[in-house]
C-alpha cells in the first residue's frame, strides 16, 4: 500500500503522454480546427463551381479539364449557371481571379498537409504572366 | 393456372422466335442508317516547304524564332541540352540519298528547315509505353507532357530526330515567357506540336504565318482543293525518308 503515491504519480503521467495529440492541440493555436483564412478573388464572386465542390472536388475537375483539353480536344468548359470558360488553368484560374497562388492554393494545402503539386512547373502563373507582358 | 407440357413447348417456341425477329428489325435498320450517314471525313494537317523561297533571305530564322516565341521553347548554349521544334541542317544530311556528286556541289550546304514530320504511322506513338504520344484526328502528333515519363522511347524510334529531352529545368533558358503556352518541365520529352493550340483556334501554324516569303504552305492534306494539296500537284515535292513507310505529312519542294 506504501506504493500508491508512485502509482498514481505514473499513471499520470502515462496518460498524459497518450493524451499528448489532443491537449498539444488544443494549446497550440497554428493548428485551429477552423479552415485557414484565403485570400478570395477581389473582382470575381463566382467560381467556375460551388464553393462546396471547388471545396471538396476541385482537384477532381482539374484532372477532368485536363483530360478533356489535351486528350479530346474540348476546351470550353459550360458550368453550372451556363457561363463557359477556357479550360485553361492560367487564364481561366490563377492571371483572372486567384492572382495570389500562395495566398489561396498554398494557404489550404499547408493547413491539409497537400505537398506543393507540380501543375504549375509547367503551367505560368500570374506572376509569370505579369512578368512577360511588356 | 397449370400450364401443360404441350403450352409450355408453344410458347417458349413463339418467345424464340419474337426474339429473333426483334433482332433482325434491328439489324435491318442499323445497316439503312449506317448507309444514310456519310463516313467520318478525315483531316490531316501537312505542310509544304518550298526550299527556294526559304533561301530567298541570307540566314532568315523568323520561323525559327516566332515558334520558339509562341511555344517557350528553352535556349541552352550547351549542345547536348537542345532543345528542337524547328531547326536548320544541310541538304547533304536531310537528304543524303537524293543527289548526285555535282548536286552536292550546289545544294550540299544548303539549309533545310526541320521540324516534326507528324506521320501518318508514326513510330513514336507505337513505342511510348504510357499513350503520352500519340495521333490526333487531325493528322497531328502530340505529346501529353502529364503522362511522358521521360523514357525517350520516343526519341529513338523517331527517324527524323525530330524529339528532344528536357535534361533540366527548361524555364530559366526561356528569354521570354508566353503565358498562353505552358513550358515544359524536366524529365519530359518535346517536339513540334504543329500549333495544335492554334489550329483549335482557327489560326494556321505560327511558322508558315511568320514566313513573309510564303515558303511554308500548310492544310488539309485529305482536301484535295487545299492549298498545300494545289500546291503539291503543281510542283515536284519530296518527303523525308519515304522508303521507312512512315508517311511524313511535310513536303519539300526542291
Amino acid at each position: 500500500m506504501s506504493d500508491r503515491p508512485l502509482i498514481l504519480a505514473g499513471l499520470t503521467l502515462f496518460v498524459g503522454l497518450v493524451t499528448t495529440p489532443i491537449w498539444h492541440g488544443a494549446l497550440d493555436r497554428k493548428t485551429a480546427l477552423t479552415a485557414p483564412p484565403i485570400k478570395l478573388p477581389a473582382q470575381e464572386k463566382q467560381c467556375v463551381a460551388p464553393t462546396s465542390y471547388m471545396r471538396s472536388s476541385h482537384m477532381r475537375l482539374l484532372e477532368d479539364w485536363r483530360n478533356e483539353a489535351v486528350r479530346d480536344g474540348q476546351r470550353q468548359f459550360v458550368a453550372f449557371n451556363g457561363k463557359t470558360y477556357d479550360k485553361n488553368p492560367t487564364r481561366t484560374c490563377v492571371t483572372a481571379c486567384h492572382t495570389d497562388r500562395k495566398e489561396f492554393c498554398g494557404r489550404c494545402h499547408d493547413y491539409a498537409g497537400v505537398s506543393d503539386p507540380d501543375c504549375w512547373n509547367c503551367h505560368n502563373d500570374s506572376h509569370q504572366a505579369s512578368r512577360s507582358a511588356p | 393456372m397449370k400450364i401443360t407440357r404441350k403450352d409450355f413447348l408453344r410458347l417458349s417456341g413463339l418467345g424464340l422466335l419474337a426474339l429473333a425477329g426483334k433482332k433482325a428489325v434491328r439489324a435491318v435498320g442499323e445497316r439503312s442508317f449506317a448507309s444514310s450517314s456519310p463516313p467520318k471525313k478525315r483531316v490531316r494537317w501537312g505542310m509544304a516547304i518550298d526550299l527556294q523561297k526559304c533561301r530567298q533571305k541570307d540566314g532568315c530564322d523568323r520561323c525559327i524564332k516566332a515558334c520558339h516565341s509562341t511555344h517557350n521553347v528553352p535556349q541552352f548554349a550547351d549542345r547536348a541540352h537542345e532543345i528542337k521544334w524547328i531547326w536548320k541542317e544541310p541538304f547533304k544530311n536531310v537528304f543524303p540519298a537524293a543527289q548526285t556528286g555535282y548536286t552536292r556541289e550546289f545544294f550540299g550546304d544548303l539549309p533545310v528547315l526541320l521540324l516534326c514530320n507528324h506521320c501518318d504511322d508514326p513510330p513514336c506513338q507505337d513505342v511510348c509505353p504510357v499513350d503520352a504520344t500519340w495521333k490526333r484526328d487531325n493528322g497531328v502528333v502530340t505529346i501529353d507532357f502529364h503522362r511522358c515519363i521521360g523514357c525517350r522511347y520516343c526519341m529513338a524510334a523517331c527517324p527524323y530526330g525530330a524529339r528532344s529531352f528536357n535534361w533540366q529545368d527548361p524555364r530559366p533558358a526561356i528569354a521570354m515567357v508566353n503565358p498562353d503556352f505552358p513550358t515544359r518541365t524536366r524529365g519530359v520529352v518535346e517536339k513540334c506540336n504543329f500549333c495544335e493550340e492554334r489550329l483549335a483556334r482557327g489560326q494556321g501554324p505560327a511558322c508558315a504565318e511568320s514566313c513573309e516569303e510564303k515558303a511554308i504552305v500548310s492544310g488539309d492534306l485529305e482536301k484535295p482543293d487545299s492549298e498545300v494539296r494545289q500546291v503539291l500537284r503543281s510542283r515536284f515535292a519530296v518527303q523525308r525518308k519515304p522508303e521507312l513507310g512512315t508517311g511524313p505529312s511535310v513536303y519539300y519542294i526542291v
